[in-house]
């Protein structure tokens, strides 16, 4: 058997994409596509946040598109946008050899080892809505954060029984490193040499104007506490029906009527943290509601 | 007599662990071999970013058998103690203990033979039992096992004069056990391969080649030698920074210092945005010019020998650092826009702490009590400090200290400077978290120590109040630190400050805030907000004082004492003076026990002692002997029952000492009080000398005399309690 042809590094926003799907195929990774509801990051895809659970191992990875309302700046800001990518690849168990593993998909990228200075910084993680934590990194390159790495060690409240590595990387912050831009829009999407080339500008930028503005002045906040209250509701009418993945999807959705309400600025500051401890109790008893299918389809067995 | 080497190599561990775990691992394993019955001699740790390592020299090749008597209870003893002692002494039956007569009886004894070894026997669960016991901060487990370790462990290096231990680590679930080798690995980037030694010295070369410094004081000096060298050569001087360079040398294993540039753009921002950003962010040195001032190079120390000489590396550091500085200069830019008083209402969603409500609540019990400080603070200006206080919070929500919050204070300064604010003004939002230790600057102006004793003041009373009090090593919001903060402004600035009734104050205002908070996150969260209680209510003890704030005042007692014990004042003293009790004025309390160290200082302090000691014995024993004494003789004798001529002059001496003292307490003249006292001693050395307390033929008599001794005792106690003295 012959290895698969490796791709020439990455020249633009897409190749990256490209190379980290490809790079993390031939790792034994099945190749998912974003889940199609919108959330704050990559780990709240069920590949991630559910797989993360129960007896089974799991390799995966995948692009998310990332909505986080509060961050967008009509976009104004060369750095911060309210709808970016992460990838994402989970290795379930992690590994002994995982880290190896992460520094070739940066050969693969085009970061040449012997040129440049990575680092290893202690970041430890935890998210608050998902009731989630883990120990592991900051990956620095020349100084600058290009990936995250995590150990998880509790999902849902829930301590995991397998360890799942995660790596994450922020797309396009890691290719304004790649391709030396100060700014997101500046960013080649496709190939600079392409019949049309379009940049992330052309891309995204109008999206983020218009986003920014439905985000922070324009959004129904009666309709989104009552969107809030409907996906509060159907959770855990779907829990008590034992079916966690319908039930996880409204737990998404809730958890992303927050963020926009939290953008619109409606939220008070004793509000909030119950809003986050409702969101909390829901993802918890999903990712209960999850383990025990594992559980017992392990028992079948 | 032969070496034990041991290597643990893992996945990158925190800076901040390593050599706290390099001591652990060192401690956890001489215990053992001392609890195994192994001499050695020198132990030696080391820690690099991905692995700990310990070198043991001198220890035997073999133990020797040992055996080890222990005698049981007497023979025919309750059946009870016998199983007590065969299960101690780790016997099944009497059948293995002996019968000895020692003399006093038969007695049973057991003969508990150790057998010895090859210490290479020994070792490996030396070596598991420490690594079960290392206590890291934070640790985790991995792939399907179930050990816990600080990150990945990945091979362990076990060598005992030369050879490898026979052992193995098993991380549980369905992952290979670690098994001992004589292998390990060099640097990540700069070596390849695994590396085999056969000693410790062997292993440390080899490393060396491998691109790995083994000893962190190594890297230090070679990060600080550089990083000079280069400031150096650059025409600047390396602000030196000891905790930086601790953590730099744990995020390398082969350390090589580079030079950087801050682009000129970024130079007019404040030095502290530039330093903070540049530390907090980044880990890189800065630099000054001759003058002192921040000049535009930064050190910043790799983990790789770049086969470009490091230019690719210094220009992605620079570009990070100019997108760095470019978001703190938009923050500077932005944030000087906006008036520090127009950022106030902004508070109101800032949370203090859960229970106790918003910042904004907290800004207005500070300025509550910082103008109600202010008549205790010459020279203060009430307008001033009603400023101060309202805007000493306001730069948490700019921009900047958003991004870096070890800025607050110091933005507040830079930004109420920028809006041509009182300079007294300025400089107490800036100066009003300080002190925040022994070590640092405490402020001096009266506007800045009227708001910076209020905000640490209502930290104490808001905590305390909520039962958020300091226990043990565990001090979350660092109280003691405030209340050192507190005692070192009042006292190294003389302010003559009730405290008590200061805390009564905040102890009411905060008790207020708690409950509306608490009404309003009852609202929020749709729970009935009648049902509010608050967390504490009002509580006052019998002299009209609240309970907590008697309670805060011990503490600050407490941390009086620990601080003037660290200045090397006789513990006994302080305690002397402070058995006094009811004093919340530190300045007083303070000048007292100078005054009383410098008095037993002299001969006619140490005399007196003696004779106080002497008068107070005596009333004490007859005390024990006899109920209800203490009551007899409380007050003043009867001048009509002396009878001798050295009664009447120590009677006399004390009359003149009323005279005296009374007036030196009022005006807090302690040393003056102090010397009056000198003048007892000669009346009370004749008194011991001719006269006979307890004559037990005449009751009277012997009253009235432990009447006059007791007055000695109740005089001096006035103004400490020398019983608590030691001679």
């Amino acid at each position: 058997m012959s290895e698969p042809a490796v791709r020439a590094k990455p020249q633009c926003f897409q190749e990256l994409i490209l190379t980290l799907q490809e790079y993390w195929a031939r790792q034994g990774c099945v190749i998912l596509q974003p889940y199609d509801i919108e959330m704050g990051a990559g780990t709240f895809h069920t590949a991630t946040t559910l797989r993360a659970l129960g007896p089974k191992p799991w390799y995966a990875a995948y692009v998310q598109p990332s909505r986080r309302p509060t961050d967008g700046r009509y976009g104004n800001n060369p750095m911060r946008l309210q709808h970016y990518y992460q990838f994402q690849a989970i290795l379930k168990p992690s590994p002994p050899d995982i880290l190896e593993r992460y520094l070739g998909s940066l050969e693969a990228i085009g970061i040449d080892t012997s040129l440049h200075d990575i680092r290893f910084v202690e970041d430890d993680w935890e998210s608050p809505t998902l009731g989630a934590w883990g120990l592991g990194w900051e990956v620095w390159c020349d100084g600058s954060e290009i990936s995250q790495f995590t150990y998880f060690q509790q999902v849902g409240g829930i301590e995991v029984d397998l360890v799942s590595g995660e790596i994450t990387y922020g797309l396009e912050r890691l290719a304004m490193y790649l391709f030396n831009k100060k700014s997101i829009y500046d960013l080649p999407f496709n190939s600079p040499d392409s019949e049309v080339p379009l940049l992330y500008g052309d891309v995204f930028l109008q999206n983020e104007q218009e986003q920014s503005a439905y985000n922070f002045e324009h959004a129904d906040t009666e309709m989104l506490f009552r969107h809030f209250a409907d996906a509060e509701k159907e959770c855990g009418r779907m829990i008590e029906k034992q079916l966690p993945l319908p039930a996880y999807e409204q737990c998404i959705k809730a958890s992303h009527c927050f963020n926009l309400l939290d953008a619109r600025g409606v939220i008070s500051v004793t509000e909030r943290q119950s809003y986050i401890l409702r969101v909390r109790t829901l993802a918890k008893a999903c990712c209960e509601a999850w383990l025990a299918t594992q559980v017992e389809k392990k028992v079948a067995a | 007599m032969a070496e034990f080497l041991l290597e643990l190599l893992s996945e990158e561990i925190p800076a901040r662990m390593q050599a706290r775990a390099a001591d652990d691992l060192k401690r956890l394993v001489c215990d053992g071999l001392k609890a195994a019955g192994l001499e050695f001699g020198d132990a030696r740790a080391f820690a690099t970013p991905r692995r700990l390592a310990l070198v043991v020299e001198g220890l035997p090749t073999a133990r020797a058998d040992v055996s080890e008597e222990k005698r049981g209870p007497r023979v025919g003893a309750p059946e009870q103690a016998i199983q007590g002692f065969l299960k101690g002494a780790g016997l099944s039956s009497l059948d293995q203990a002996e019968k000895r007569d020692t003399g006093k009886g038969e007695f049973w004894f057991a003969v508990i033979r150790k057998k010895g070894g090859p210490t290479a026997e020994a070792l490996p669960g030396i070596i598991d039992a420490a690594m079960k016991a290392l206590p890291w901060p934070k640790s985790m487990k991995w792939g399907s096992g179930t050990m816990q370790w600080v990150r990945p462990l990945q091979s362990i290096l076990a060598l005992f004069d030369g050879k490898v231990l026979a052992g193995e680590i098993s991380p549980g679930g369905r992952m290979a056990p670690i098994k001992f080798g004589d292998t390990t690995r060099g640097h990540r980037f700069l070596s390849k391969g695994e590396i085999k030694a056969a000693s410790f010295a062997d292993y440390a070369a080899k490393l060396r080649v491998a691109h790995v410094m083994l000893d962190p004081a190594e890297r230090k000096k070679i990060i600080l030698e550089g990083a000079e060298r280069l400031s150096r050569e650059a025409q600047v001087a390396l602000k030196a920074d000891e905790a930086l360079l601790d953590e730099v040398a744990g995020l390398v294993e082969w350390p090589v210092p580079l030079l950087g540039t801050i682009d000129a753009q970024f130079m007019d921002v404040p030095s502290e945005v530039l330093i903070t950003s540049m530390k907090a962010h980044q880990r890189y040195f800065a630099t000054t010019k001759s003058d002192g001032v921040l000049a535009n190079r930064f050190v910043v120390v790799a983990n790789n020998v770049a086969r470009d000489g490091g230019t690719t590396i210094v220009d992605g550091n620079e570009r990070v650092l100019r997108s760095r500085l470019s978001d703190a200069k938009f923050f500077w830019d932005q944030d000087r826009k906006v008036r520090l008083e127009e950022r106030l209402p902004a508070l109101k969603n800032v949370v203090f702490h859960a229970k106790l409500g918003t910042q904004a609540d907290r800004v207005q019990r500070i300025a509550a009590l910082a103008t109600a400080l202010a008549d205790h603070i010459p020279g203060s200006n009430k307008a001033e400090i009603m400023m101060a206080a309202e805007l000493c919070k306001a730069d948490l929500v700019t921009g900047m200290v958003g991004e870096f919050p070890e800025l607050q204070g110091i933005m507040g300064r830079y930004y109420a400077r920028g809006e041509k604010l009182p300079d007294a003004v300025a400089e107490a939002i800036g100066d009003h978290y300080a002190p925040a230790g022994p070590n640092d600057r405490c402020p001096s102006a009266p506007v800045s120590i009227a708001v910076a004793l209020a905000d640490k003041l209502d930290a104490l009373v808001s905590f305390w109040s909520i039962g958020e009090k300091p226990t043990g090593s565990r001090d979350p919001y660092a109280l003691r630190r405030a209340a050192l903060g507190v005692i070192r402004l009042i006292t190294e600035n003389n302010v003559r400050l009730p405290l008590g009734s200061v805390l009564d104050r905040g102890f009411a205002a905060a008790s207020l805030d708690q409950f509306q908070w608490e009404q309003e996150r009852r609202r929020a969260t749709g729970e009935d907000p009648t049902m509010a209680h608050g967390m504490s209510t009002q509580s006052y003890g019998s002299d009209d004082r609240d309970v907590r704030s008697v309670e805060l005042l011990a503490f600050f007692a407490d941390r009086l004492k620990v601080q003037m014990r660290e200045q090397g004042v006789r513990h006994d003293i302080v305690d002397a003076v402070f058995a006094l009790g009811g004093e919340d004025d530190l300045v007083r309390l303070l000048a007292r026990v100078e005054a009383l160290q410098s008095f037993l200082g002299t001969d006619a302090g140490k005399n007196l002692l003696t004779a106080y000691g002497r008068a107070a014995n005596i009333v004490r024993a007859e005390e024990k002997k006899e109920k209800g004494l203490a009551a007899k003789i409380a007050g003043a004798p009867d001048a009509a029952l002396l009878e001798q001529a050295e009664e009447k002059n120590v009677a006399s001496a004390l009359a003149d000492l009323e005279r005296t003292v009374k007036p030196a307490l009022q005006r807090e003249d302690f040393s003056g009080a102090m010397k009056a006292f000198a003048g007892l001693r000669a009346p009370i050395d004749a008194f011991f000398d001719k006269v006979t307390v307890n004559i037990l033929d005449k009751p009277a008599l012997r009253l009235n005399r432990l009447k006059l001794l007791n007055q000695i005792r109740a005089a001096m106690d006035s103004v400490a309690d020398f019983s608590r003295i030691e001679g």
